[in-house]
C-alpha cells in the first residue's frame, strides 16, 4: 500500500521553491471568512523560518531535468511554474507553491493549519521522522486545506506535497480532507483535491487506511448535494491515496507525465514477473485507456479548473438566483 | 497429513513420537501396553499447544491467517447460510472468481453475501488469483451490494484477501477506482452492512468490501495498512525484520479492537479456526444473527449516519 514510487531523479528531492511568479511572492493573507467567524478557520502560519531558502542557496543556481537531463537555471525554472522549458517535464511543487498557483492572491483562508500526527501505534522512528519531515518541509503534516477563490469561484482546495513524508497520508491528512469536504458540502463549495502520495502511512496503521473510507465517506455526502469535485493527480500520486479520494471525483485531471497508479511497478513486476508496457502509469497511459479525464499543462491548470466550474456549477448558480 | 506452521514443530515432533509409539504397538509381537507413554505424551502435547497458543504474537497470528487448511469464505458460506446461490459477473468485463456473491439465507433472514476467496489447490489458485481481485470483483461485488440495498436485503461481506491484485491489467481497467467507488457507494447504502476479517485483512482489497456498520473479526485474522513483508521491506530493508514489522503495525484482533478499528472478535478453537470448522462457522452464525437484529431495528436514516460517524471518527491527531 504505502510502497513508495521511484524518484525518478535524485536530484529531483532536492528542489525546493516557494514562490510563483505573477502570484508575486506573498504568502497568502489570511482574509476573514465572509460568513460567521469559524473556529476551525485557523490563521496560516508565518512563514517557515529560513527552511527552503537556506536550502536553495546550498543547492546551487542550478538543477538538472530528470526528463530530457539538460541543465535548467533554477530561477527559470521557477519563473516557468516549475515546468521545464525543454521538454515541458513538470517538476513536483511543493503545497504553497500550487496554492498560489491556483487561488487568487489573498484569497486563501487556511483551515486545520495547527492539526499534528501523534505516534499512536508507538511505532519505531515514526517520532523522528515526524519531525525531521516537519523540519525539512516547515509543514506540520503532508497536506494544505482551506478555502479560496479561483477566479469566479470559491472553492475548498487540499493540497498534498510530496516532500513530507511522501505525502504519505495519515490522520492528518485524512481528517483535514475530510473537514474541508464537509466545510464544502456545508457552504455548498465545490471541492478540489490536488493529490501526490505514495499511499498510506505505514506508521499509523489501520488508522492511516480508514482516511480512505473516511473521505470517501465524506466525498459521497458532498455529491449528495450535487456539488462538483475535481482531482488533480500530480506526480507521483499512488496506491491508497488512488484507491479513495483521488479517483472518485466528478472530474479526474492529471498533469502530464504524472506517474499514477495503484500498486508500485516494482510489485507488480515482482508479482507477475511480467514487462511492463512503455509509460505504464504515466498520465498519458491512463488517459489512453479512458480512466481520466484529461492531462492540463500547469500552465493552463487554474484557468481550465476555472472553466470546469462554469459548467459544473452553472445549476447551483441559476439555482440560487431563482431563489 | 497434517500440517505444521514453523512455530508448531513442538507439537509436530510431539506427535510424530506419539504415531510411531501408537505404530509399534501395534506391530510389535510382544504383547506390551505403551498407553501409559502415550497418555503421558497426548498431555505434552497438549500443554504444549496451550503454552504455544496462549502466547502468539503478531507475526504467529499472520501465519495462521494464511493457514493453507484455514476455512475460506465458500466454506463458512456453506456452513453459515442455507440456500446461497452464486451470482456472476460485474457486467463489464468478466467474473472475477478471487470474489464471490450471492443471495443466502441466515436461518429466515434473507440477505446478500460477498466474500474474497481464495483457492484451496493449485489449480482452484489459479483460479481464484490467490483471493487477490481484480477491478471486476470489487465492481461485482458493488452490483451485489447495490442490487441488495434496491431490494432490502442486509449484506454479508467476508473479506480474506492479501490485497487486491497488483497486476498489469488490473491497473488498466483501475483498480484503484474500482476500490475507492466501493468506499463512497458503500457509504451510501441503506441496508445493514456487517464486514468480517476471517483470514486476512490486506489492505485496500479488504477495506474494498469492508465500509459496515459492524467489522467483526475472527481471533486469529489480522487486518493492515500493509502486509509485514511489506513494511519491513519498506522500511528496514529487511525479511529479518518481519516479525518486527507485525508487531509495529498493531494488526490482531485485540489490538485492533483495543484501537476501536474493530467492534468484534469472534474466538476460535485452540490451534486456530481449521481445526473445527463446524464451532467457528456457529460462533459466527450466532454473531451475525445478534448483531444483523439489532441493525434491523434501527433506522435507515440512523444506520446511515451512525455509518457515517463510525468512519468519521477513526482518527488520531493533536491540534495546536
Amino acid at each position: 500500500m504505502s510502497e513508495r514510487p521511484e524518484k525518478s531523479d535524485k536530484n529531483e528531492t532536492k528542489f525546493f521553491t516557494r514562490r510563483i511568479p505573477g502570484v508575486e511572492s506573498k504568502e497568502p493573507m489570511v482574509t476573514p471568512p465572509s460568513s460567521a467567524p469559524d473556529q476551525s478557520m485557523l490563521k496560516k502560519p508565518k512563514p517557515v523560518s529560513g527552511g527552503p531558502k537556506k536550502r536553495m542557496i546550498a543547492e546551487g543556481t542550478f538543477t538538472k531535468c530528470p526528463k530530457c537531463k539538460e541543465t535548467v537555471f533554477r530561477k527559470e525554472l521557477e519563473a516557468n511554474l516549475n515546468v521545464c522549458r525543454h521538454c515541458e517535464h513538470h517538476f513536483m511543487l511543493t503545497a504553497w507553491d500550487r496554492v498560489h498557483l491556483l487561488v487568487d492572491e489573498d484569497s486563501f483562508e487556511q483551515m486545520d493549519a495547527d492539526m499534528s500526527s501523534v505516534d499512536v501505534l508507538e511505532f519505531p522512528g515514526y517520532l523522528s521522522k515526524l519531525e525531521a519531515n516537519q523540519q525539512k518541509t516547515g509543514m506540520k503534516d503532508a497536506v494544505i486545506t482551506g478555502l479560496g477563490q479561483m477566479e469566479h469561484h470559491r472553492i475548498a482546495l487540499g493540497v498534498m506535497d510530496f516532500s513530507f513524508n511522501g505525502g504519505s497520508m495519515g490522520s492528518v491528512v485524512g481528517e483535514k480532507l475530510t473537514r474541508v469536504i464537509e466545510k464544502g458540502t456545508e457552504l455548498g463549495l465545490p471541492v478540489i483535491i490536488c493529490s501526490t502520495s505514495g499511499g498510506a502511512r505505514m506508521y499509523e496503521g489501520m488508522f492511516s487506511l480508514m482516511q480512505m473510507a473516511k473521505t470517501c465517506g465524506a466525498l459521497a455526502y458532498h455529491g449528495k448535494r450535487k456539488l462538483p469535485f475535481i482531482s488533480l493527480l500530480t506526480d507521483p500520486t499512488m496506491a491508497g491515496v488512488m484507491a479513495s479520494f483521488a479517483t472518485v471525483a466528478d472530474l479526474i485531471i492529471a498533469e502530464p507525465g504524472a506517474r499514477i497508479g495503484f500498486a508500485g511497478p516494482r510489485v507488480i513486476k515482482d508479482t507477475t514477473k511480467a514487462d511492463l508496457p512503455d509509460g505504464f502509469q504515466t498520465a498519458e497511459f491512463l488517459q489512453d485507456r479512458g480512466l481520466i479525464d484529461a492531462i492540463v499543462p500547469r500552465k493552463e491548470l487554474k484557468e481550465q479548473l476555472a472553466y470546469y466550474l462554469d459548467f459544473m456549477m452553472a445549476g447551483h448558480r441559476s439555482a440560487s438566483k431563482a431563489g | 497429513m497434517k500440517y505444521y506452521l514453523e512455530f508448531e514443530k513442538p507439537v509436530a515432533e510431539l506427535q510424530r513420537k506419539l504415531e510411531e509409539l501408537k505404530r509399534h504397538e501395534e506391530t510389535s509381537s510382544l504383547a506390551i501396553s505403551f498407553q501409559e507413554e502415550i497418555a503421558l505424551i497426548e498431555k505434552k502435547i497438549q500443554e504444549t499447544r496451550e503454552q504455544i497458543f496462549s502466547n502468539l504474537n503478531a507475526h504467529q497470528r499472520v501465519q495462521l491467517a494464511r493457514h493453507p487448511k484455514r476455512p475460506y469464505t465458500l466454506d463458512y458460506i456453506h456452513h453459515i447460510f442455507s440456500d446461497f446461490s452464486e451470482l456472476h459477473g460485474d457486467r463489464l468485463f468478466g467474473d472475477d472468481r478471487a470474489m464471490v456473491g450471492g443471495f443466502a439465507s441466515l436461518d429466515d433472514q434473507k440477505v446478500m453475501v460477498v466474500g474474497t476467496q481464495k483457492g484451496r489447490d493449485t489449480k482452484e489458485n489459479i483460479m481464484r488469483n490467490f483471493g487477490s481481485a481484480h477491478p471486476e470483483g470489487y465492481r461485482k461485488a458493488l452490483r451485489l451490494m447495490k442490487m441488495a440495498d434496491k431490494f432490502s436485503l442486509p449484506i454479508v461481506a467476508f473479506i480474506d484477501t492479501a490485497g487486491a491484485y497488483p497486476g498489469i491489467g488490473a491497473e488498466e481497467r483501475h483498480i484503484a477506482e474500482a476500490i475507492a467507488v466501493n468506499l463512497r457507494e458503500m457509504m451510501l447504502l441503506e441496508v445493514p452492512v456487517i464486514a468480517i476479517v476471517i483470514g486476512e485483512g490486506g489492505s485496500g482489497g479488504a477495506l474494498g468490501i469492508g465500509v459496515a456498520d459492524k467489522v467483526l473479526i475472527l481471533e486469529n485474522a489480522y487486518y493492515s495498512v500493509i502486509s509485514p513483508e511489506g513494511c519491513a521491506a519498506i522500511l528496514w530493508k529487511n525479511q529479518s525484520a518481519i516479525p518486527k514489522a507485525a508487531e509495529s503495525l498493531r494488526i490482531t484482533a485485540d489490538q485492533l479492537q483495543s484501537l476501536k478499528l474493530v467492534d468484534d472478535i469472534i474466538p476460535e478453537p485452540l490451534g486456530g479456526a481449521q481445526n473445527d470448522v463446524d464451532i467457528v462457522a456457529d460462533s459466527i452464525k450466532s454473531t451475525l444473527k445478534s448483531t444483523l437484529s439489532s441493525l434491523l431495528s434501527t433506522s435507515k436514516e440512523d444506520l446511515m449516519k451512525n455509518r457515517y460517524s463510525k468512519f468519521r471518527s477513526l482518527g488520531r491527531f493533536v491540534e495546536a
